[in-house]
């Protein structure tokens, strides 16, 4: 009972969490699912818009234009990434890579050291970890949560649109996008900020809510974002069809993600062990649809014999 | 309306694995010209098409499209002016789209695509009308995903595709071969009533002589990167395979046994 009590007292809390990380997973998701690419700018990027907001703020710009700025710098993250694969040739992964090495050094530079905080108390914030159970628009859950509807629309419209349909078209099939005259080079640098753009917002917000930005708190985040994108789609997958339904269902895996990891560490997991799980459970759900895929073809071996040539 | 102007292009250079693949190559085609392609594998049948199609550069040569020097223009720029229908069934189409989302995505080939909405009310309309007439039932299945079609439909789509916004040249690879011979003919008789309806310039690869002799107004055969025979009107309206044989045989100096299995008579 007395660790249900504790699990009911972090609940606002992990979900506020796992709301500003669903943001960062719907960023994970234009790559990894729409695009078709594994970009791990992100681990990078997330921590440049904590970065860009942090010290923004402590400069006393507006905190809106603040997150605004941030998702700017996401975006120029993403287009670098997206140039080193169309423009020089490298593979998404490793000019993921190499952008999110170089970005170490930048949000060492825009700090000017490893970590910057923003103290609740002298500065005004968006958000913060300390209200998230007051009855107010600064709750976490209630800025971030209208962030969130506000995103998926706006996402939903651009993916309807012609722009965004050539998108769409470049992950699902590259040959028939350039048959069609898509220019796949431009769609695919698009799609990696565009997603980096949301991923580093959403570092920008967990900078407020955490009250300090660290070159390190993006450490891991693609992990977090395709946990989230998988276990959303596992949960919802099957009830959720609808573009934005399925944007919505990334944004809640992020939060069950966050409510599952309080949980176990309510129940006396080292937190320490927490990256070697999170990595477990992603690297089990990824090989899932492999291992179907593999038991159906010695299934269809078996029933159709030696009809295979035919 | 389309000409090739003695185009080279050879595979891995200076390797153990060089392959010239399309050696002088000249063609010239006439608006409306309708022409089949046959040779066996390795002819450079399918290199020929990709160079037309822009999939990798010429290593000399040049390539002229009703009077546009494209020899340098990227593939998806010149997708302006093709139409492309692949021998594999999911090349040419997008399996996680809709029907209809890929119909609208061939509508605006070669135009500039804005955040203007990806498909119109009025689109879904003249998309039901033109389903329709391939009369295979997909005018009622517009918002299915096209990886729920059969290989021949989304044959059949794609070539719908490939002509929703008029070509100046069509280019078919193979575009029967990978289905059942139904199917095949099916997909082909569809082909030859666009074509015709649309007046459309047309290159049409197949590994079928029979359908090579019958189809289209002009006939090409490919050996080793070259066109070795070229025939046309008359003369290939009464052309037999037997006559088609003697013909390679005269004019490339080889016999045509080891292609026989791919040529299927």
């Amino acid at each position: 009972m007395e660790i249900l009590g504790q699990l009911l007292n972090a609940l606002p809390g992990s979900v506020s969490q796992g709301l500003i990380w669903g943001i960062m997973a719907i960023g994970v998701y234009i790559t990894y699912r729409i695009l078709d690419v594994a970009d791990l700018t992100v681990d990078g990027s997330f921590a440049t818009g904590g970065a860009v907001a942090v010290m923004l703020i402590l400069n006393g710009c507006n905190l809106w234009l603040a997150m605004l700025l941030a998702f700017v710098a996401g975006l120029i993250a993403g287009a670098v990434t997206g140039l080193l694969h169309t423009l020089m040739g490298i593979p998404p992964i490793l000019a993921g890579i190499l952008t999110q090495l170089s970005l170490y050094s930048i949000n060492l530079k825009i700090m000017a050291k490893a970590n910057q905080s923003v103290n609740v108390n002298q500065t005004d914030l968006l958000i913060s970890l300390r209200w998230v159970k007051e009855l107010a628009f600064h709750n976490p859950l209630i800025t971030v949560g209208i962030v969130i509807i506000v995103l998926i629309a706006v996402l939903y419209w651009f993916f309807g649109t012609e722009t965004g349909c050539a998108l769409r078209a470049t992950g699902a099939n590259i040959n028939m996008s350039r048959a069609q005259g898509i220019n796949t080079s431009f769609n695919k640098v698009l799609g990696i900020m565009l997603s980096n753009g949301l991923v580093a917002f959403s570092g920008a917000f967990l900078a407020q809510y955490q009250g300090f930005a660290d070159v390190k708190m993006g450490q891991g985040a693609i992990v977090i974002g395709l946990a989230a994108v998988i276990i959303g789609e596992a949960i919802f997958g099957k009830i959720f069809k609808n573009f934005a339904l399925r944007l919505l269902s990334v944004a809640l895996g992020s939060v069950i993600y966050y409510i599952v990891v309080q949980a176990v560490i309510t129940m006396g997991l080292d937190a320490n062990l927490l990256k070697l799980l999170s990595a477990v459970i992603v690297a089990i759900f990824l090989a899932i649809p492999y291992w179907k895929n593999q038991h159906k073809a010695k299934h269809m071996v078996k029933s159709k014999g030696g009809k295979a040539n035919a | 309306m389309l000409d090739i102007k003695n185009v080279e292009k050879t595979f891995n250079p200076g390797t153990i694995n060089e392959k010239k693949a399309l050696n002088n190559i000249n063609l010239h085609l006439d608006e409306g010209d309708f022409v089949t392609v046959i040779g066996g594998n390795g002819a450079g049948k399918s290199t020929m098409l990709n160079m037309v199609a822009g999939v990798y550069p010429v290593d000399c040569g040049s390539i002229v499209i009703d009077g546009v020097d494209v020899t340098r223009l990227p593939e998806y720029k010149r997708a302006k002016y093709l139409g492309r229908v692949f021998q594999d069934p999911m090349t040419g189409t997008a399996a996680d789209m809709q029907i209809e989302e890929n119909l609208a995505l061939a509508a605006r080939r070669g135009k500039r695509r804005t955040l203007r909405a990806g498909i119109t009310a009025k689109e879904r309309k003249e998309y039901i009308e033109l389903l329709k007439i391939l009369d295979l039932g997909l005018e009622n299945r517009l918002t299915a995903k096209v990886g729920l079609l059969s290989g021949g439909q989304r044959q059949a789509l794609t070539l719908l595709m490939a002509t929703l916004k008029q070509p100046k040249v069509l280019l078919l690879d193979e575009h029967t071969a990978a289905l059942d011979p139904k199917t095949a003919k099916k997909v082909l008789d569809i082909t030859e009533s666009i074509v015709e309806k649309n007046n459309l310039t047309t290159i049409m690869i197949t590994h079928n002589m029979a359908d090579a002799i019958r189809v289209g107004n002009r006939l090409i055969m490919m050996y080793e990167g070259q066109i070795v025979v070229d025939v046309r009107g008359e003369e290939k309206k009464n052309l037999t395979i037997e006559q088609l044989l003697q013909l390679f045989e005269a004019s490339s100096g080889s016999q045509f046994t080891s292609d026989k299995v791919m040529l299927s008579r």
